[in-house]
């Protein structure tokens, strides 16, 4: 029944445990094969949509969750509650990967974070690429647990193993025309279904100003929970700005570009009145839908209720700075 | 069809009805409604409101097309679980989302039109509800019918609702668009073609 939200066609709406295991999967195949082709043919074209579900667990195999050796904890997020991994691995925004939340968990387990390189690009002494073995030697990881607050008003607490983008800033060399930096996401409509559809204008591209993209708290991410970033949390390499909404950290970047221009974000030309360029976590400046000034913090049960937003999701003291005389109501 | 043939349907309706509500309790249960169960029940209760309003609003299509009458009698306790699961999608979202916050809760009702419409729609459909009983419908006469043609204007708040809630990808709201449309459409068509219409009629 296609008009029902609940429908099973729909990927978003499949329960980890409807998926039918790998198992009980194939040993249907044995039972088709012996059944008799002419019934197999048949039965294997309805059963061929299943399929894309059933061999892609949500539950990752554990050789995929590997653990980074080597990065330091700090200081940051210490004594937040840590949104489970379950959660932070389940729920995800990745249009790349389809719209509904738990799309990216069973539709990006075929994509391949490896090997990979970033080209750097633009207002830069020299154009170069950084693969992703060099990037994560360009500054000792850490961990940072951050608070994520998404422009659709939940949040979850995240604890990220990256560097500063700083310290990849300051190896791409840029020019005194660089004054923003630009990010440009993977689109392969080969490994990312939701990259086929025109749902926003492909490749995925976010921006930093100068000053924020070598804000101490910018960080890119490689990680999560002490292990490599799973897919669908946008690996190998992802942007962390955690004053800002989540959509503003581009996943699986594969360009980084230095422009004297703002540069023209991929939500910002969804909805120009819905999403600015800024982006900043601010509770006095709702979306023209919904109210920002509250959220659901992920994890809270059913009635955990909701908690106020702070403003630049309680990162002021590192980041107000950086926009004071601006208009923050215009510059949203 | 037969009395008690309609009895059997109309506790065939009951049991269907009531699954949703069920597989909600029982993912509640097992703690098994996703990161965020509170969107999920949100949606859940949302979309089954939307789908009961359009099944009730296809009995007259299925008059019209095929000249059978015995649905028709469906319409009421169709209508009532779409209010059922309209109450439940409003309490979700003033109890378990907003958890009584009255200020907050306000505010996004009254500066967010996508609340807006959706609780316009609610409002609208708790006379239907009151007068659904076979007391108001003598009562009322000729104005009954009048009050319940309202359902048109909710059906058409409900999708809108749905419509303005997605950020991006319009595909679910455009199938229930659609459906509406359809639904409303053989309503007007047979409307402005009286010769169908009085040969349905004879069929009656």
């Amino acid at each position: 029944m296609i008009i029902l939200n609940q429908s099973k066609l729909n990927p978003s709406n499949i329960q980890p445990s409807e998926i039918t295991s790998r198992e009980v999967f194939e040993n249907r195949r044995h039972f088709l094969k012996a059944a008799g082709f002419g019934l197999a043919a048949g039965s294997a074209l309805l059963l061929s949509r299943q399929s894309q579900a059933a061999i892609a667990p949500v539950t990752f195999k554990a050789n995929s969750r590997q653990k980074i050796s080597g990065f330091s904890k700090t200081a940051y997020g210490a004594g937040e509650k840590l949104t489970q991994y379950e959660d932070v691995t389940t729920y995800n925004n990745y249009y790349e990967f389809g719209t509904g939340k738990s799309d990216p968990a069973i539709q990006a387990t075929l994509f391949k974070p490896r090997p990979w390189t970033i080209s750097i690009e633009g207002q830069v002494k020299k154009a170069k690429t950084i693969s992703i073995e060099d990037l994560l030697k360009l500054a000792p990881l850490e961990e940072r647990i951050y608070r994520m607050r998404c422009v659709e008003a939940w949040s979850m607490v995240i604890p990220w193993v990256g560097l500063p983008l700083a310290s990849l800033v300051k190896w791409a060399e840029p020019t005194g025309n660089a004054k923003y930096v630009e990010f440009i996401s993977e689109s392969d409509p080969q490994s990312m279904p939701g990259v086929r559809s025109p749902i926003l204008d492909w490749p995925y591209t976010e921006g930093l100003r100068m000053d924020e993209a070598t804000n101490p708290l910018t960080l890119l991410a490689v990680g999560l929970y002490g292990e490599y970033l799973p897919n669908q949390n946008g690996a190998p390499v992802r942007l962390v700005t955690p004053w800002k909404y989540g959509f503003k950290g581009g996943k699986a970047i594969v360009k980084i570009r230095f422009v004297d221009k703002m540069p023209l974000t991929t939500w910002y030309k969804a909805g120009p009145s819905e999403y600015g360029f800024y982006a900043n976590v601010n509770p006095n400046v709702d979306h023209p839908r919904w109210t920002q000034s509250s959220e659901k913090p992920i994890g809270a049960g059913l009635f955990g209720g909701r908690i106020k937003t702070k403003m630049f999701n309680g990162y002021s003291e590192q980041v107000a700075h950086m926009y004071t005389g601006m208009d923050l109501n215009r510059n949203f | 069809m037969k009395k008690q043939h309609i009895v059997f349907v109309k506790a065939a309706i009951w049991l269907f009805a009531l699954l949703p509500l069920s597989r909600l309790i029982w993912l509640g249960v097992n703690d098994n409604l996703g990161a965020n169960p509170i969107e999920f029940i949100e949606h859940s209760t949302g979309t089954w409101a939307l789908v009961f309003l359009l099944i009730t609003l296809s009995m007259t299509p299925i008059r019209l097309l095929t000249g059978q009458v015995w649905q028709i009698q469906l319409r009421r306790v169709l209508g009532l679980f779409m209010f059922f699961y309209a109450c439940l999608h409003i309490i979700t979202y003033v109890w378990l989302d907003f958890v009584f916050m009255w200020d907050e809760l306000l505010i996004d009702v009254a500066k967010h039109p996508r609340i807006l419409v959706g609780f316009a729609a609610f409002l609208l459909a708790i006379p239907l509800a009151a007068t659904s009983n076979s007391y108001m419908i003598k009562r009322l006469k000729t104005n009954w019918k009048k009050l319940h043609q309202t359902v048109y204007l909710i059906a058409i708040l409900a999708v809108v609702h749905f419509w303005m809630l997605v950020k991006k990808d319009l595909t679910e709201p455009i199938y229930y668009a659609v459906m509406l449309i359809v639904l409303l459409g053989i309503r007007v068509y047979f409307k402005y073609q009286p010769h169908l219409k009085s040969k349905v009629t004879k069929a009656m």
